[in-house]
């Protein structure tokens, strides 16, 4: 049993099943649009929570929120469902895929049998469709993937009850009572004002452009205060927030970018067409950081690599940012 | 980023590609297949490298007797005690016992049982460790040819 259900593959997982899941239904939408309706785009450094010993940064909005936002904004009921039971959840999978639902599933990435094993760490919030159901495999379309893939039901299961932080506890969710026309417009101008505010005006010094420039202070100091052994892991690990499968480049920059340059035709505003190319530069500049960072982690480069500087790079980022999504809000 | 200097940097995604957003020669965006990118390679080996040392570290520990073989398999799985009290529904200070070694000579079948369910391997290998520590990613990548 299959459902007809095309598979795009996407940057980021949570955005690229919302947008999978909307087209399913009819809405043709792109990845960058439902992150952009979504409000993906984030900047958290919080050093107090930890991942693995390390401080978590992040460059994306809390797990969940992009499909709710979008599902809310555009006025489309969304069932969610989370079990105690194990056999349960597969039970409501199986009756939503006989009723030819296409099912998005959170799940762990560790025991996902497909995933490439390099990224197989115990990740939690990790997104994808299940389309159908062949004897005792899944048929999956997993966004980050190239293509659908199966997945025996023992390991599935185990994915969608993966212990440890953001635990899925077998949360599944699909779309109902889908709008035959929607207008995306006023969806579009809510999801650039949430990011743009959250970007500049959040009350706390750790998120948003503010959070960037603390981490630019607290990042001079980690050769002093953490040798620099400890200092390259948690420069490492800021990469990996930034690059690793899942953010289209650049922190999400890019994605983000391409939201506006799709806004900007929709909403008939060229200015938008022009801030899209400004994000696409400061995207480039995230770039640089990473690189000089990996630079920096394997001791090469001596002045281009230095903690001072790197830190100057993410200033420099700041303030961009800071002009950027300032001059988004006067536009929206 | 423009569509010409998408990476291509092949270590850690085997088979599979990851999305990179790029512009093409008109200014517009288009999705780009990438076949990797040597600083997030070189973050991801690092992450790794962490890993094969707390992994080699408890395989000398299970063998000098300090340890129980438990504790070989937690490291392999990236577990802590307490993820894997979540995993096998035990209470974390049960799994610290049954990571000594003579608490765990004893330890009932089911136990063992349940914690080779979670390990993913048979109850009766749970005691074979290797030698060193195997991993699906190689250590080294950037030797030759790579100008990072």
């Amino acid at each position: 049993m299959n459902i007809d259900f095309t598979h795009r593959q996407s940057a980021h997982c949570e955005s690229g099943v919302t947008a999978n899941l909307f087209l399913h239904h009819g809405i043709e939408m792109s990845e960058a649009m439902a992150f952009g309706i979504g409000a993906g785009l984030f900047f958290g450094y919080l050093p107090f929570v930890r991942i693995n010993g390390l401080p978590l940064v992040t460059f994306r909005s809390a797990p969940g929120a992009i499909f709710k936002r979008v599902a809310k904004r555009l006025g489309v009921e969304v069932v969610r469902q989370k079990f105690r039971d194990p056999d349960k959840s597969m039970d409501a999978l199986d009756l939503a895929l006989q009723q030819q639902i296409p099912v998005g599933l959170q799940t762990g990435v560790f025991w996902l049998p497909y995933f490439p094993p390099a990224l197989r760490f115990h990740f939690n919030a990790h997104n994808l469709v299940v389309c159908g159901r062949e004897g005792g495999d899944y048929r999956i379309s997993d966004p980050v993937i190239d293509e659908k893939v199966l997945c025996p039901r023992e390991d599935l299961l185990r994915a969608r009850f993966a212990k440890g932080a953001l635990a899925p506890k077998g949360a599944m969710y699909y779309l109902k009572d889908v709008p035959a026309q929607i207008d995306l417009r006023p969806a579009i101008k809510a999801g650039i004002r949430e990011v743009s505010r959250r970007m500049v005006k959040a009350p706390v010094s750790i998120i948003g452009v503010r959070g960037m420039r603390y981490l630019a202070g607290q990042l001079e100091r980690w050769p002093q205060k953490l040798g620099p052994k400890r200092a390259g892991q948690y420069l490492g690990h800021l990469i990996r927030m930034q690059e690793e499968i899942g953010t289209g480049g650049g922190g999400f920059r890019f994605v983000y970018a391409a939201f506006l340059q799709e806004a900007a035709n929709l909403l008939q505003q060229p200015r938008l067409a022009e801030l899209s190319g400004e994000l696409t530069d400061i995207g480039d500049h995230w770039r640089e950081f990473a690189l000089f960072a990996a630079r920096r982690c394997k001791g090469r480069g001596e002045e281009e690599t230095s903690y001072p500087r790197l830190a100057s790079i993410l200033r420099d980022c700041a303030d961009r940012e800071e002009k950027l999504f300032r001059a988004l809000l006067g536009e929206v | 980023m423009k569509h010409e200097d998408v990476p291509q940097d092949k270590a850690i995604l085997g088979q599979w590609h990851e999305i990179c957003y790029a512009l093409d020669p008109d200014g517009c965006y288009v999705l780009a297949p990438s076949a990797g990118w040597d600083p997030s390679n070189v973050a991801n080996l690092q992450a790794w490298e962490v890993i094969v040392e707390e992994v080699a570290w408890a395989i000398e520990a299970v063998r000098v007797g300090e340890a129980s073989p438990l504790a070989f398999h937690m490291a392999r799985c990236q577990m802590d005690a307490g993820l894997l009290s979540s995993y096998t529904q035990l209470a974390r200070w049960r799994v610290k016992r049954h990571l000594r070694p003579e608490v765990y000579r004893r330890l009932k079948p089911e136990l063992r049982e349940r914690y080779a369910r979670v390990f993913g391997v048979a109850a009766e290998k749970l005691d074979c460790i290797p030698a060193k520590p195997e991993f699906p990613v190689v250590l080294d990548v950037d030797e030759e040819g790579r100008n990072l």
